[in-house]
């Protein structure tokens, strides 16, 4: 009986769970509550995945209201491969994070932090699995309000300002979305994304379309961290707890990137979006000026979390390229590196806040040397640096090389050389911190220092060697996502 | 406020007005305009006008900040408890449906009817104890030092 269930019971448990935590008075038992929760929920969603696979997307209808008329929530290729490594991550970096929570968050606000991580997840796992335009932007606003609330919490007095600067521009594109949606129901009367794609293929390239698609595509861009609508992100990683940094940074803006793709493929359609308005071309262009840049001012960052946070937004500029390619490969590129550079960055922020348990700082004149002192904690960034690059043998690599080929394939030889260029900027920064890890005088505070506990490294380990075995073993990232390419590329979904 | 006896005596006979105002938005939702948000934020505009000519301390006794941190969470229970219950019920998530049921027919709700009612209930709580909470957050602020 559960398992006709699951794809509502997937977004309901965490969501009821979150309130639950409200009413346990013992920490570690809000703590144990909140991580059974993320793992049920990454169980779950191992098991929609495991389904879709065996028998193809389903989907199930709230209230059982029939549709276009009420709310559905679609499991397909796209939608399960997302949500698995959403709450995978999501369970992971909870594992990880009692130790870091204790010493980095004032204990009178910790029973605050599990509701808000688990809503934050509720609202992530949302966004994939509805079928339905408007469910995106509430569930988009659960996601977006929980994570403002948990940045805002960090130790820095400076964690406040850049949530609200977060919250301003997160406000901003969710405002945009809105009205995209808004302008998209008054022209079809339905927000049902199946009914809605339907409807505006009678409806080639009125106005109203056009305005809701600039709409849709600003608001997302700005959840995206696109380029020139970045300027939110580096602050908010800088300043939130190590664990929230960790856990947004993974899926947050993946998340915002599967919403784009989801609208431009499947309900504006890329003939529309492409080739009558040529977003391809934009996209691009600020792909890769946002991975330039990006990775430029990474190179010249002092502290660890802005380095990560400025590599992010340039990560997302490659996703977004192979989105804009519009083709199988390159789509199958993109869409594997949302799930590459999740556990890839997953895994750098996870070890950063090693850093920072034992360090008490994450600025990089603090880490000189941290190597003598915390080995393995070091040997973890090198390996995740080597999959932020691109070497061989790691995941970083399987998408880079996906996208390459693509371009290549398809003659952007311009875009492949800039790309190849590019990966050696991210050698750049990453060789940097080894540098100052392994061939620093140590500092005072890093002789003294231990190596970082187990409870935290084992979880780090788990990220930063998926970053290895899915650098090999690509049935899984690479098969399912070419699958979901070739659903979103063949038409309605 | 204790310089203004008009405004303290009109507060006190408009108190009852504006609560069961309220609680009739939030129970005849059903049948005419209204429903749980604008229930919860008129229910909400009542404690909150009794705390501002009242003062802070006199709304906190009345609605203690731990109580409606509790409420907060409770309300979003009551919505998803209500969904599970369904599922329970054999029907699917929120499938109103499922709630028929035979006790006291034409006296009690069943079916949509009681479940829109609960659901509505479960928004009506949470948004009167979150428009509390934000004007605790902002009423209950330490002045910044020097000022």
């Amino acid at each position: 009986m559960i398992e006709q269930h699951l794809p509502v019971l997937i977004v309901v448990v965490p969501l009821i769970a979150a309130p639950l935590c409200v009413f346990l008075f013992n920490r570690t038992l809000v703590y144990l509550f909140a991580l059974a929760t993320c793992w049920a929920t990454f169980g779950m969603s191992l098991f929609l995945l495991a389904k879709v696979l065996e028998s193809g997307p389903f989907s199930y209808e709230l209230g059982n209201w029939p549709v276009p008329y009420g709310i559905e929530y679609v499991v397909d290729y796209f939608s399960a491969f997302v949500m698995s490594f959403v709450s995978g991550i999501g369970a992971v970096v909870l594992t990880y994070a009692p130790k870091s929570l204790n010493d980095e968050i004032d204990p009178s606000r910790h029973y605050l932090v599990h509701p808000m991580y688990l809503l934050c997840l509720t609202g992530m796992l949302g966004i994939c699995i509805t079928g339905d335009l408007f469910n995106v932007f509430v569930f988009l606003e659960i996601s977006s309000l929980s994570s403002y609330a948990l940045i805002s919490l960090g130790r820095s007095r400076r964690a406040p300002l850049a949530a609200f600067q977060y919250l301003v521009m997160g406000t901003i594109g969710a405002t945009f979305l809105l009205i995209g949606i808004g302008l998209l129901y008054q022209l079809t009367g339905t927000l049902n994304m199946v009914d809605m794609a339907q409807q505006l293929a009678d409806d080639h390239g009125s106005r109203t379309m056009l305005v809701a698609f600039a709409f849709v595509t600003v608001g997302l861009c700005i959840k995206m961290a696109v380029f020139p609508l970045h300027t939110w992100l580096p602050n908010a990683y800088t300043y939130a707890p190590s664990v929230v940094t960790a856990f947004i940074a993974a899926t947050a803006t993946k998340v915002s990137v599967y919403a784009f793709v989801r609208i431009v493929y499947d309900i504006f359609t890329p003939q529309f979006a492409f080739d009558v308005h040529g977003l391809d071309l934009f996209l691009t262009v600020f792909s890769l000026i946002g991975i330039f840049v990006a990775s430029a001012a990474a190179i010249y960052q002092g502290n660890l979390k802005r380095l990560l946070a400025y590599s992010s937004i340039a990560q997302v500029g490659y996703m977004l390229l192979g989105v804009s390619m519009n083709n199988q490969d390159g789509l199958t590129g993109g869409i594997v590196h949302m799930f590459n550079h999740a556990i890839i960055k997953g895994g750098l922020f996870l070890v950063v806040g090693c850093f920072a348990l034992r360090l008490h700082s994450v600025r990089l004149e603090d880490l000189r040397g941290a190597a003598k002192t915390m080995p393995l904690t070091a040997f973890a960034w090198v390996l995740g640096g080597l999959g932020l690059i691109g070497v061989p043998l790691t995941a970083g690599f399987i998408s880079k090389w996906l996208l390459l080929t693509a371009a290549l394939d398809n003659g952007f030889y311009l875009v492949a050389g800039l790309m190849l260029i590019s990966s050696l900027l991210a050698v750049v920064y990453v060789w940097r911190v080894v540098e100052i890890l392994y061939f620093s005088e140590p500092a005072d505070a890093v002789e003294s220092a231990r190596e970082a506990p187990w409870s935290m490294l084992i979880p780090t380990y788990l990220l930063i060697v998926g970053i290895l075995v899915f650098g090999i073993w690509t049935s899984y990232s690479v098969g399912v996502a070419s699958q979901a390419a070739s659903a979103l590329l063949g038409g309605a979904p | 406020m204790d310089n203004f006896p008009i405004i303290r005596v009109i507060t006190k006979l408009l108190m009852p007005y504006i609560l069961l105002f309220a609680f009739y938005v939030q129970f005849h939702g059903d049948f005419g305009p209204g429903g749980g948000f604008q229930a919860g934020v008129i229910l909400a505009a009542g404690l909150i006008l009794y705390g501002l000519v009242f003062g802070l301390p006199a709304l906190q006794k009345v609605a203690p900040p731990r109580v409606i941190e509790w409420l907060i969470a409770l309300g979003v229970l009551v919505y998803a408890g209500t969904g599970i219950a369904t599922m329970l019920l054999g029907g699917k998530f929120l499938d109103y449906e499922a709630l028929k049921h035979h006790v006291l027919p034409g006296w009690l709700p069943e079916g949509q009817h009681l479940g829109i009612f609960l659901v509505e209930l479960g928004v009506g709580i949470t948004v009167t104890s979150v428009m509390t909470v934000i004007f605790y957050c902002f009423a209950g602020r330490e002045p910044v030092d020097g000022h």
